[in-house]
């Protein structure tokens, strides 16, 4: 019964979605607050029956619920309650209610939230965000009907798919997916900003937070399905460049671009047609890595169930609003006002820089993803882009741009310095120079290299970041100084911190790349391999009864120096459900180096086991996570805060102007 | 500003991105030109010439009784479409649902005698997914059953380090 409702709230959604797109952009046109003031209700009522449909879905999945064919497919009655709730959107149906449920939820928060923007942009803005709700309560309706019933119900569930029953499923898809669909909100402002015609400094710091929020949890997100293909897929690679990782990667870069040049706009006034293609592309490619996971186009750890009706749908929605808003764009962006005049050399200079670079990457990477698929339509001919060919393009490219990152903070608006910038990153690029050369003396002939750029420009940024702060806080004792830290505006932390965890990751990519090492040994009980100053001796084989598997644990005992200091415990696991084996590495984590085993098969007493020895790998992670509190920050500054009193936003001092870019 | 300082600005904004632009431009032809992968069946791989040292993605079904384990985790096994058979040797441990008689994507170099030095071994990695590559092949040779999975994707993967790329291999894969 309740599945029936939850289908029926789908349907009201919908037509809920329908007024939501017309009555208040028609109210706007027209200068009707009356019809403007329906933009909170209905984007209200949609998100509420959205969120009662998922919530149905998710109690359907709680009480094992077959007779609708989703749970059935994708959950079993032994699986633990956390994948059972996680589990509702570990599939294609599910997850495409989670995506509108994000979408229902942003366009009623901009309905809320938005107290201080005029109210027919505001109005405008929901519509916006009603027509991307209604076109997917659409596809969900016509191609993916979450609570199809299957009958006669079926006693047991063909369980989730057990590379998914990890606690990764929970949160790496929600943080990704109000990354996302976040950028719909972004689009909404920029197709509202055309319609409307208005594109100014406040357009700007209305739109930011949001920009903002989205590109945390999107940060969040990638940084997470990283951790968890590294951990669960058990070869221990962290990013493969396949081509759903890209497809969410390219928005990630657009959504960094996006941010920098908003700040632009924000202080200067300038870039604004630039910002707003960009608002454009971040959204287009959210939208088109929606058609490459669902469409069944790709070959990936992601992609769903393959039906060519869902592919054409996501194609015609992909098709209708790239195209339609690329139309508007091309009709108005003459006819907006270029803004504020500034030299090359200037933070504008700086952040035009880093757009170009950014943008450049993220077609560099589209070419890559999509020549296969253009390649094999055109000429039939079948070939695979990988990992050689984005490192060799994607690379050189974050050179320059990571070169030029920590100047551009440290440049004037309007007319900066350069000679004073480079005399002031004098300490930075010391501290590389003496890091890239250690690091170049440490590491193999093959990877001196490798190890002395990487880890030389890694910590070029990070002392360049720290440095930043530093020099905000102007002269006198440093003890003053010091004082003055917590008092800085919290944009230029942000700043800061987003930057610092930019290097971080860069010295977590180099020092693994250089510095890794692995064997792969036949071992039987008793033997020991050893790996890096470590000695793991296999002690016993032993089997464990999980809720719904049975793992077959090898024990390993570490030694360091002939002393134990630890015991390790990768595991075969069995999953009967599905008659599926997984193999489950064991890791152990020492500061921000972990080692890492992992089991092959099994014969004559012996199994395969694989070591890896991995330095520095959780750098690569904790500098995501300090960009992602480096969003945090700015978007905790003060300036952004809504509904902030227009005296209040004046005393801003004036050395705050910028920084969170 | 001045007329002039914005023309000045103007030119140099052209001047980055178009350099910008043509690097980029020139790395992914040159990219597209050698760092791509080509995907072959058993039969492609015997009727076209494929110069050792191309990278080759090779899709088909790992041939019965091939298999050979060597030590530490040496492996020797054959793809075959039924018709051809390429011989195949990686160093790794095999993806959980590897098995004689079962789709396979292999993905290597191929040395002088004609054996893919495989880095990348996928197989399917539960009952309902497939590699679509390995779909493709048994479609080709008429073994695909409808329904028998007709969802793809969830591959399982392995690889050994290092192998991937000559140059900057290193940095993102592992």
């Amino acid at each position: 019964m309740l599945n029936e409702v939850g289908h029926f709230a789908l349907v009201l959604a919908l037509a809920m979605a329908l007024v939501q797109s017309v009555l208040p952009i028609v109210g706007a046109q027209r200068g009707d607050t009356r019809l403007m003031a329906t933009a909170a209700p209905s984007a209200g009522a949609v998100f509420a029956l959205v969120a009662f449909a998922f919530a149905a879905l998710t109690v359907a999945y709680i009480r094992s619920d077959f007779s609708v064919l989703n749970v059935f497919e994708n959950s079993h009655s032994a699986k633990p309650m956390v994948y059972k709730i996680s589990g509702v959107w570990g599939n294609h149906e599910g997850s495409m209610l989670l995506w509108v449920l994000v979408l229902a939820t942003f366009g009623f928060l901009a309905a809320v939230l938005g107290r201080n923007m005029p109210l027919s942009l505001r109005a405008t803005v929901v519509s916006v965000q009603g027509w991307v709700s209604t076109a997917f309560l659409a596809f969900i309706l016509a191609t993916s009907n979450p609570f199809e019933r299957l009958f006669p119900a079926p006693f047991e569930g063909q369980d989730l798919n057990p590379l998914l029953q990890d606690i990764g499923l929970a949160i790496h898809p929600p943080l990704l997916y109000v990354g996302y669909v976040g950028f719909s909100i972004v689009f909404a402002f920029a197709i509202a900003a055309l319609i409307e015609g208005r594109l100014d400094a406040a357009w700007a710091r209305w739109v930011r937070p949001w920009i903002l929020g989205s590109w945390i949890f999107l940060t969040l997100g990638i940084a997470m399905g990283s951790y968890w293909a590294y951990y669960e897929l058990g070869w221990g690679g962290w990013w493969f460049w396949d081509p759903v990782e890209n497809a969410s990667f390219m928005p990630w870069l657009a959504g960094t671009a996006l941010l920098h040049s908003a700040a632009v706009m924000e202080k200067r006034d300038a870039l604004k047609v630039w910002t707003i293609l960009l608002a454009i592309v971040a959204f287009s490619l959210s939208l088109l890595g929606t058609f490459l996971v669902r469409s069944g186009v790709l070959t990936s750890v992601h992609a769903f169930a393959s039906d060519p009706t869902r592919g054409l749908f996501i194609l015609m929605i992909l098709a209708a609003f790239i195209g339609g808003a690329f139309l508007l764009f091309a009709l108005r962006a003459g006819t907006l006002k270029a803004g504020g005049a500034f030299a090359p050399m200037s933070r504008e200079g700086a952040l035009v820089f880093n757009n170009v670079f950014l943008t450049t990457a993220c077609a560099t990477v589209l070419v890559g993803t999509l020549y296969p698929l253009v390649l094999e339509t055109v000429t039939g001919g079948k070939i695979s882009v990988g990992p050689p060919y984005f490192n060799m393009t994607f690379i050189p490219l974050m050179v320059p741009l990571f070169l030029a990152l920590p100047a551009g903070p440290l440049l004037a608006w309007k007319r900066g310095d350069a000679a004073a910038a480079a005399v002031r990153l004098l300490p930075a690029i010391v501290v590389a120079m003496f890091g890239a050369a250690a690091s170049a003396w440490l590491a193999g002939e093959e990877t001196a290299l490798t190890a002395a750029f990487g880890i030389g420009i890694g910590l070029y940024l990070v002392v360049g970041s720290v440095a930043e702060l530093w020099l905000r806080t102007g002269r006198g004792a440093a003890g003053a100084r010091l004082a003055r830290l917590p008092r800085l505006p919290r944009a230029m932390w942000g700043t800061a911190f987003g930057h610092l965890g930019v290097g971080v990751t860069v010295i977590g990519i180099a020092a693994l790349s250089a510095f890794q090492t692995e064997v792969i040994r036949d071992m039987g009980p008793g033997d020991t391999a050893s790996l890096a100053g470590y000695e793991l001796t296999l002690a016993r084989a032993e089997r464990v009864e999980g809720p719904n598997y049975t793992d077959t644990v090898a024990v390993f005992d570490v030694r360091r120096g002939g002393r134990v200091v630890d015991t390790l415990r990768p595991a075969k696991r069995h999953y009967p459900a599905r008659n599926m084996p997984t193999t489950e590495a064991a890791i152990k984590t020492m500061g921000p180096t972990q080692l890492y085993v992992t089991l092959g098969e099994v014969a004559d007493g012996k199994v395969v086991v694989r070591l890896f020895y991995k330095p520095f790998v959780l750098f690569i992670w904790i500098g995501a996570l300090i960009a992602a509190l480096g969003g945090v920050l700015s978007l905790a500054d003060r300036k952004l805060r809504i509904g902030l009193p227009a005296p209040a936003r004046r005393r801003v001092p004036q050395g705050a102007a910028g920084a969170g870019a | 500003m001045t007329r002039r300082g914005r023309k000045a600005r103007r030119l140099a904004l052209i001047a980055v991105a178009g350099l910008a632009i043509a690097g980029a431009a020139a790395l992914v032809l040159v990219g597209l030109g050698d760092r791509i992968t080509y995907a072959a069946t058993p039969t492609e791989l015997k009727d076209e010439v494929h110069p050792a040292g191309v990278r080759v993605r090779l899709g088909g079904l790992v041939e019965d009784g091939s298999l050979v384990r060597g030590a530490d985790g040496d492996v020797a096994f054959a793809v075959t479409d039924t018709v051809n058979r390429v011989p195949v040797r990686y160093t790794g441990i095999l993806p959980d649902l590897f098995r004689e008689g079962q789709g396979v994507v292999t993905e290597g170099v191929m040395d002088p005698s004609g054996t893919l030095m495989a880095d990348t071994v996928l197989a399917r990695h539960d009952e309902n997914y497939m590699p679509k590559e390995v779909v493709d092949s048994l479609k080709a040779q008429g073994r695909w059953k409808e329904g028998e999975g007709a969802r793809t994707g969830m591959e399982g993967r392995a690889t050994t380090p290092g192998a991937t790329a000559p140059v900057t291999s290193s940095a993102a894969t592992q």
